[in-house]
């Protein structure tokens, strides 16, 4: 009985705490990310944003949740009840899951696994269900008009963010995300006579794939100027037009955890993860928590701002930048870092 | 060893369970879903058995790909229930024929490996240490180089049935206005306006 415990009680406590933990730091997050958002956009456009609710309006987002919950939740009639309601719960828990494996420090990560990049692709590429399912499962004309749209929107940029993955883990060589990042302590500042610093991580040496990345992981997001998905002066608010309350809360939910995820994973795979960028004395004492932070915040900033600046591409536009532009050029890299690493002698 | 069964068998029953949802479930998108269940849990099965690369293969293909599309593709039919239940003992027969085929060689494998448990490591290639080789890399290994021209006819194989499906729908349809990025981009001031003096009262 001692033994039981001891193999699997007591670890399983310590991933169940580890992972609560981590969830209620990733929801209040989550929570400032979003009046982030809101703020910088107001700042673009020489408005205020939200300043009511708590000092500058942090507490905002909490008051939103509130909001949420003690609406009521309405279901249409023609809906089909049960889907309709899985769908937020689909998208919230899979945005959620995927967090599992990301590290946010040295050995902070709850599932250090080998395949953890696959993993993150694999649970990514099944966000989708969420919208189709709550697209579908409305019952109605623009939210069916939106979840096909977001179908083949996220499966089209899914390539480019596969192939761009297949790039860096070239230049890896593992598909731990924990290798990944160590990976970026030497590269091209090393060769410069600049070692440990920014100019080692993947952004410089792949520019072409951090920028393929960025924009899309915009489009894989439903970020604008991709936000066809729920375009509100097409399709009102797309796949979201019929939920209410609760359930509109999680789809929202879900949503900006996918975001934050793309956000992170800049950080991991063209930002150096948790590495100081400057190998100086006061920069290393820094925890790497807070670096991963920062670095991240700093994605999501330019992020707010394309928000901000760029108008809605058109749906045949989106199409042609997702297979005539980045998959041709995406490809054309894989296959480039392949030779190049096989001839210098890196790989 | 005690957990890994309890997993086992939940994945195993959720699969089988929903694997019968599939076939019995009376919406269509109700059996695509459930299909997608399948999937899932399948995957859960190869991670215990310690493939964890086909595992996530399977999501990433299966689930992420294929299975959207079919979801996609019933979403959009316009199916009468009562019509696509009408039909199923008709097919009753076909359907118990192939169960039956399924069944045998199910049989033969089991039964064979059984018999025999050496046999089905004289035909494939060892087996590394997972500890040293992970299995993404064995699998590489073995693509890469024993089996590289399958590998490749198998991509080409796929490209034909790509170039196939491109070819059938392509149809090159006249009067209707295409945006052509390259021209947009190659005009000039001087191509595009044109300055008109216009005399008072007479108009253009």
């Amino acid at each position: 009985m001692d033994s039981f415990f001891s193999i699997y009680v007591w670890p399983g406590l310590i991933m169940v705490a580890q992972s609560l933990l981590l969830l209620v730091c990733l929801l209040v997050f989550i929570a400032y990310i979003l009046l982030a958002d809101r703020k910088i956009w107001a700042a673009v456009q020489l408005r205020r944003g939200p300043n009511v609710v708590g000092p500058f309006g942090l507490f905002q987002s909490f008051a939103d949740l509130l909001k949420f919950v003690f609406k009521e939740p309405i279901i249409p009639a023609g809906a089909n009840k049960g889907v309709f309601l899985l769908a937020p719960l689909v998208s919230v828990t899979l945005a959620l899951a995927t967090w599992a494996v990301i590290p946010l420090n040295e050995n902070w990560v709850i599932a250090n696994i080998n395949v953890g990049i696959l993993y993150v692709f694999a649970i990514s590429s099944l966000e989708v269900y969420g919208i189709i399912m709550s697209g579908w499962a409305s019952n109605s004309k623009y939210p069916f008009l939106g979840a096909l749209r977001s179908a083949a929107q996220m499966v089209s940029y899914e390539v480019s963010i596969g192939f761009v993955i297949v790039t860096v883990l070239l230049c890896v060589g593992s598909l731990n995300l924990t290798d990944i990042v160590y990976a970026q302590k030497d590269g091209l500042g090393t060769m410069v006579g600049l070692p440990n610093s920014f100019l080692d991580w993947h952004w410089l040496s792949l520019f072409p794939m951090f920028v393929i990345f960025f924009i899309s992981g915009l489009a894989e997001t439903n970020r604008p100027p991709f936000d066809l998905p729920e375009a509100e002066s097409e399709l009102v608010a797309g796949y979201m037009v019929e939920y209410s309350s609760a359930p509109y809360m999680m789809l929202m939910l879900g949503e900006y955890a996918a975001i934050l995820l793309i956000c992170s994973l800049t950080t991991i795979l063209f930002l150096g993860g948790w590495l100081p960028p400057l190998d100086i004395a006061v920069l290393n004492w820094v925890p790497g928590i807070i670096w991963f932070v920062l670095k991240g915040s700093f994605v999501f900033f330019l992020f707010a701002m394309v928000k901000a600046f760029v108008p809605r591409y058109r749906y045949d536009q989106l199409m042609r930048l997702g297979w005539k532009v980045f998959l041709p050029l995406s490809l054309a890299m894989v296959i480039i870092a392949a030779f190049v690493l096989k001839l210098a002698g890196w790989a | 060893m005690g957990l890994q069964a309890i997993f086992f068998y939940l994945f195993a029953f959720i699969a089988v369970a929903s694997a019968f949802m599939v076939i019995s479930a009376k919406n269509p998108v109700h059996s695509v879903l459930f299909l997608i269940l399948v999937f899932f849990n399948s995957a859960g099965l190869f991670l215990l058995t310690g493939a964890e690369f086909l595992a996530m293969i399977l999501l990433v293909v299966y689930i992420g790909a294929v299975a959207v599309l079919f979801l996609f593709v019933v979403m959009m039919l316009d199916i009468d229930f009562a019509e696509l239940r009408s039909g199923v003992l008709q097919y009753a027969p076909v359907g118990i024929l192939i169960g039956l085929i399924v069944a045998a060689e199910l049989i033969v494998v089991i039964g064979g490996s059984v018999l025999t448990p050496d046999a089905a490591r004289s035909i494939t290639m060892p087996i590394p240490n997972p500890t040293v080789r992970t299995n993404t890399a064995a699998l590489g290994d073995v693509l890469y180089t024993n089996y590289v021209y399958f590998f490749q006819i198998a991509g080409l194989v796929l490209l034909v049935a790509m170039i196939g499906a491109i070819v059938l729908t392509l149809r090159h349809r006249t009067n209707i206005k295409r945006q052509d990025i390259s021209k947009q981009v190659a005009r000039t001031p001087a191509t595009a306006v044109e300055v008109v003096k216009v005399k008072p009262g007479q108009g253009v």
